[in-house]
């Protein structure tokens, strides 16, 4: 049994204009001890699909179908009791923005303490110990005088250093990490993704890392889920994902980034913007703005297909190949698809 | 990325100096250094890419550079031509111009997009009657990849990419020389920032320009640049080729810099070949004597905290501002 089982979770936001099916049918584990990526461009569903699962929607959002367990437990429709007990405790998360998820108006002792007052049977005075010695764990200097200070005296590499102290002071098995270094510069972001990674194998948690940077994910994750319009076109190992990409979509946002040697070249960016989730379309979301879109594609969505035994995509381009090379056989209903 | 890039000097900057000051108390107040003694030159037809973390002042740079904000030293040169009167000033905002970061708080919400766009030609008094003025900003839409329908409306009915090429027809509409890019593509999604990347690209070889490009995205900045100068706390450490900077940089900034960009190939990054960098950035109010990067380089010795290293030329062309840099490398 996995630590975590998203099964074809749907998650909606009832809006005037409405049905936004903002997470529309998404399944995958996340095992014990593994850092998982979560890729997409903004509105693909990523953040929604941690807040679904944290159960932390704005109020029109709802989760209107699937299911996720956490290590066998059942948690849509668990009900807000369990929801607080797992929250904080067992799965924690930290957001994009250290400045907004901190209180300015406490400092940084209180807001750690009430993690592990409200979660563990410890008293104040071990409270305070145990959130010294979490400061002391993400590197942060003279933790006793940090713990005396408000937010607005930190920079921002230290807050995001004590959102991850708050998160971790109660030993979640599962950290959820929304963008957590957009907002920093790129050596700070160095310095939070050290952190990550050494406190990930010091404490055997598993991270859900959401980001649109694949750099940090290839520094990180172990799995890699990419998303767009709310669902999964390719999940995989990242070795997999960066160097054996099956999906057109993730094709496309592998050559859109430049690296050291694009120099003097064009990029090759996914042409057209992404589509609005309201008019949803019935075939592949990605077609309209794919250069190898067959007839099929905007016919009807394609089903995750199995590339390797870690490694799976969302293309008809995969079926297109394996027709090509003979290992599909042409079955009555591939037959048309093949003429295309 | 430019195939047009020539010798000639069109931007000289010498030694400029923008101080804000703050005030910290009722009736005291610190000057807070943001620009501090920075020289450099842009050719014709070059890219020169500005790198450096939040607060380096980098942003300040091009916008004193560019006159908006008034430099308290130094001097900016254009085309050899030293800018001091008014006249000069005014003579040379018809040639520049600045494409701003983000595509929302830069376009004003009241305006159609083309008033926004026509907004330079009418400062400049740039048509001779409404029929020319119209055309013109359906020229510049349709360069930017809009349509003419696109005229009439709002610039909240636009998605972020749709918004930033607005910014570069307003951008495009004088017909500048020289234009400051100030992190253009920082707020967009990965595969439309590909775009607006291609499209800067693509007007610089047909348009000629020469661009100061701002960023702290450094894959961005190798990508469409020539050369590249590297900031920290309000001074330059470092300027050469943007291939020397990422395969050979000299300064203990730049390396620290340069080895922390996250690359995207799962097999470099699991090597960790990082120079670690321990605290932040020190506050410019407070900015350490000599050196400003001493508080954080593994090489700092005496000398570095008595006395500003001077900004030289060690190999041709290859500018940096360290004392112990034969040494160290």
């Amino acid at each position: 049994m996995s630590l975590l089982e998203v099964k074809n979770l749907q998650t909606s936001f009832f809006t005037d204009a409405g049905e936004v099916k903002a997470v529309n049918g998404i399944s995958f584990n996340l095992e014990r001890g593994k850092v998982l990526g979560i890729v997409g461009e903004s509105g693909s569903g990523k953040s929604v699909t941690a807040y679904s699962i944290m159960q932390i929607l704005a109020s029109t959002g709802k989760i209107v179908g699937g299911s996720i367990k956490l290590d066998g437990e059942e948690l849509v429709g668990a009900g807000e009791k369990t929801m607080r007990k797992v929250r904080g405790n067992k799965i924690s998360i930290i957001f994009q923005d250290p400045m907004t998820s901190l209180n300015p108006t406490h400092t940084i002792g209180h807001q750690i303490m009430e993690a592990i007052v409200l979660h563990t049977d410890r008293n104040k005075k071990e409270a305070y110990n145990r959130a010294v010695e979490m400061l002391r764990l993400v590197n942060i200097n003279e933790p006793e005088k940090r713990m005396k200070q408000y937010p607005h005296e930190l920079s921002g590499g230290m807050r995001q250093r004590v959102v991850i102290a708050m998160a971790l002071a109660c030993e979640p098995d599962i950290l959820i990490a929304d963008e957590p270094t957009t907002a920093l510069d790129v050596t700070i972001q160095a310095q939070i993704l050290d952190l990550m990674t050494s406190l990930q194998k010091e404490l055997g948690m598993a991270i859900i890392m959401i980001t649109h940077d694949l750099g940090v994910v290839a520094q990180l994750c172990d799995e890699v889920i990419v998303m767009y319009a709310g669902s999964i076109c390719e999940q995989g190992s990242a070795d997999e994902i960066f160097y054996n990409p099956r999906h057109e979509y993730t094709k496309g946002l592998m050559n859109s980034i430049p690296t050291t040697n694009t120099f003097g070249q064009k990029l090759r960016p996914i042409t057209g913007t992404p589509i609005d989730l309201l008019n949803m379309p019935e075939g592949c979301p990605f077609a309209p703005r794919c250069d190898a879109a067959m007839k099929i594609c905007i016919k009807s969505r394609a089903e995750h297909m199995l590339i390797n035994e870690d490694h799976m995509a969302a293309c008809w381009m995969n079926v297109k190949k394996g027709i090509e090379e003979g290992t599909i056989e042409i079955s009555e209903k591939n037959n048309e698809e093949e003429e295309n | 990325m430019s195939d047009n890039k020539t010798n000639t000097p069109l931007v000289e900057i010498k030694n400029l100096k923008k101080y804000f000051d703050i005030n910290t108390g009722m009736f005291t107040s610190k000057p807070l250094k943001a620009v501090d003694d920075v020289s450099f030159t842009i050719n014709k037809g070059e890219t020169l890419g500005l790198v450096g973390e939040s607060g380096c002042g980098k942003s300040t740079v091009g916008r004193t550079i560019l006159q908006l904000y008034k430099p308290t030293a130094g001097e900016v040169i254009y085309d050899g031509k030293l800018l001091k009167s008014k006249a000069d000033i005014a003579e040379y905002r018809k040639k520049s111009t600045m494409v701003f970061q983000d595509p929302y708080s830069s376009l004003n919400p009241r305006m159609t997009v083309s008033d926004i766009i026509a907004e330079p030609l009418d400062i400049h008094k740039m048509y001779k009657n409404e029929e020319e003025r119209k055309e013109k900003v359906l020229q510049l839409l349709s360069k930017v990849g809009l349509n003419s329908e696109h005229a009439a409306r709002y610039a909240h009915e636009f998605s972020g990419g749709q918004r930033q090429r607005i910014g570069i027809a307003r951008a495009l509409a004088i017909n500048p020389e020289f234009i400051v890019c100030d992190e253009p593509v920082s707020a967009l999604d990965v595969s439309i920032q590909a775009q607006v990347i291609n499209m800067f690209s693509e007007f610089q070889q047909e348009l000629g320009l020469t661009y100061l490009f701002i960023a702290h995205d450094l894959l961005v900045v190798r990508h469409i640049s020539n050369r590249i100068a590297v900031m920290y706390l309000g001074k330059l450490v470092e300027l050469t080729d943007a291939a020397t900077i990422y395969e050979h940089p000299l300064h203990p900034y730049s390396k620290a810099l340069m080895s922390a960009v996250p690359l995207p190939d799962p097999k470099i990054a699991r090597l960790n070949n990082r120079i670690p960098l321990s605290g932040d950035i020190p506050s410019p109010l407070n900015a350490p004597s000599g050196c400003p990067f001493r508080t954080r380089c593994e090489y700092a010795c005496e000398r570095c905290a008595e006395e500003m290293p001077e900004f030289r030329e060690v190999e041709k062309g290859h500018f940096v501002a360290c004392h112990r840099v034969e040494e160290i490398n």
